[in-house]
């Protein structure tokens, strides 16, 4: 399991353990932690589970392809250098301690 | 009288409208009732990875059992309503018993529309809709050698793809004279053509299916019109959805081919709300701005559905987001933002050959939809640049090669 902790937007932090394999968008999703909606279910169409890569555990994130850079380029919120979809970060072992920070918007 | 909001469908837009109204504040009590034994799940994947074995369910669930408690949403699976009681202000179960509320959401979405031809209820037949329909189908898939798919929609096309990625010999059959007709210009229609047909799928147009023929109380072929038949293991159904509006008819509410209502969401009653498949509503991106519109997307449930919960929740807000639409078949995936209209001026760029182009619809020289195909950049543009229904000149938009925002702000 790795835990993985979301700063929501009244600030607030929530902590998910989750399942190797799971992504983390479809762990928020289902918990419905506010802030991430992944309305298409992580196919890469909808830009709507976007995060701000606070700080990465012992591990590296799983590096960034075309598409969802592409896809980056229309969320709803200001893309930064530290923005991720987190329908594409797969849980490991070696991401327990990952901080992300929730954008002010998804749509 | 206890406040209670009780939502009749456990669907993508069920489930999405009980946590919006939770979310807006809503303090009474929130039942929401399904028909179906599993707890709300996603159905893209069904055609999808689902199907392809890829995707467990628990996968594919909406939202945890957690989720659900903590939000304080009483779920009540296998329950199917059989009538709503407008007076009384109550719903009948089924099982035997009433659930009261005070105020009511339909999320019921929309029926598979089934082959209707001899031989259509052979062991080896098989539509798509639920996760029961995928699950009997999957079953099926390890002894099967030869599919034949009916249907050349989305649904279909996307069996297709999966069932000749799993090795089966597969046709297609499509009554019309090119592939998803409803959806797609004829370029479009036409590429999708190639596409399959270089996976190895045979791809019939204007294939009038007779029958089934049956051997043994099992589907043997499908005879064609002309007298074609074509052997099969079993035959996969894909012609399309109608909305499942007879609870509310049978309650007296407006109904027309889908429930009616306005741009908040609310039907004829206004304790009453309906939202996703089996909402018929004003779209202002159809061709005529503002006509009573059928969407059957997952964008489309999730959006109405929290315009809809505003509405029940007595802050209600207008119904106005760009539609959009995916279809993953193969590794191509195809996106569609707008509403398209049979006349639409079709101006296409990128490069089909490369499987990465779109076309764009021009309405009144304005942008109307895009359809893209291996373009995420020009979905995604597409969707905020929709909004301001931007002028755009044909002759610049074909031979224009960069962003599509730029072509906009140009344009």
């Amino acid at each position: 399991m790795t835990d993985v902790t979301f700063i929501l937007r009244d600030g607030s932090r929530r902590t998910l353990d989750i399942a190797e394999g799971t992504s983390v968008m479809q762990a928020a999703v289902m918990e419905n932690l506010k802030g991430i909606d992944g309305e298409c279910g992580g196919c890469l169409s909808c830009a709507t589970c976007h995060v701000y890569v606070e700080a990465i555990g012992t591990g590296a994130l799983p590096p960034m392809d075309e598409e969802e850079n592409a896809l980056l380029d229309g969320v709803a919120a200001e893309r930064r250098p530290e923005s991720r979809l987190s329908c594409q970060i797969l849980a490991t072992p070696g991401l327990s301690g990952l901080v992300l920070r929730v954008p002010e918007r998804q749509v | 009288m206890t406040d209670r909001l009780v939502v009749v469908g456990a669907s993508h837009a069920g489930c999405r409208l009980a946590f919006a109204a939770r979310e807006l504040g809503f303090a009474g009590e929130i039942v929401l009732i399904g028909a179906e034994p599993t707890p709300p799940y996603q159905r893209p994947p069904l055609s999808k990875g689902y199907l392809k074995g890829a995707t467990p369910l628990a996968a594919i669930l909406l939202k945890s059992e957690a989720a659900f408690h903590e939000a304080g949403i009483a779920l009540r699976l296998g329950t199917p309503v059989t009538a709503i009681d407008r007076t009384a202000r109550t719903v009948a179960l089924a099982s035997g018993g009433a659930i009261a509320w005070s105020r009511l959401a339909l999320t019921t979405g929309a029926r598979v529309r089934r082959l209707a031809v001899p031989g259509a209820d052979l062991a080896g037949v098989f539509h798509m809709r639920d996760l029961a329909d995928a699950d009997a189908l999957g079953a099926a898939l390890p002894g099967a050698a030869r599919a034949v798919v009916v249907g050349g929609g989305f649904i279909g096309l996307e069996a297709a793809a999966v069932l000749r990625g799993l090795g089966l010999a597969v046709t297609v059959l499509e009554a019309a004279d090119r592939l998803a007709p409803r959806a797609f210009p004829p370029l479009l229609s036409a590429w999708l053509k190639t596409l399959h047909e270089s996976r190895g799928v045979d791809v019939r147009l204007g294939a009038q299916l007779r029958e089934i023929v049956g051997r043994d109380g099992r589907v043997a072929a499908a005879g064609l019109a002309d007298g074609h038949e074509i052997a099969c293991d079993l035959v996969v159904v894909g012609i399309g959805v109608v909305p499942a509006d007879d609870l509310a008819r049978d309650a007296g509410l407006a109904v027309d081919r889908g429930i009616l209502v306005d741009a908040h969401g609310l039907t004829s009653d206004p304790a009453i709300a309906a939202a996703g498949d089996c909402a018929r509503h004003p779209n202002p991106w159809a061709a005529t701005p503002g006509a009573p519109t059928l969407l059957e997307s997952v964008q489309n449930a999730h959006d109405q559905a929290r315009v809809a919960a505003a509405a029940l929740v007595g802050r209600p807000i207008v119904h106005d987001a760009v539609p959009w639409f995916w279809s993953d078949q193969y590794d191509t995936r195809i996106q569609m933002a707008g509403l398209s209209h049979p006349d639409d001026e079709i101006v296409l760029r990128g490069d089909p050959a490369a499987g990465r182009f779109s076309l764009l619809h021009l309405r009144d020289g304005r942008l109307a939809a895009v359809d893209s195909v291996g373009w995420p950049q020009d979905h995604m543009a597409a969707r905020r640049l929709l909004i301001d229904r931007p002028a755009i000149d044909p002759e610049r938009a074909g031979r224009h090669d960069g962003g599509l925002a730029d072509l906009c702000r140009i344009g």
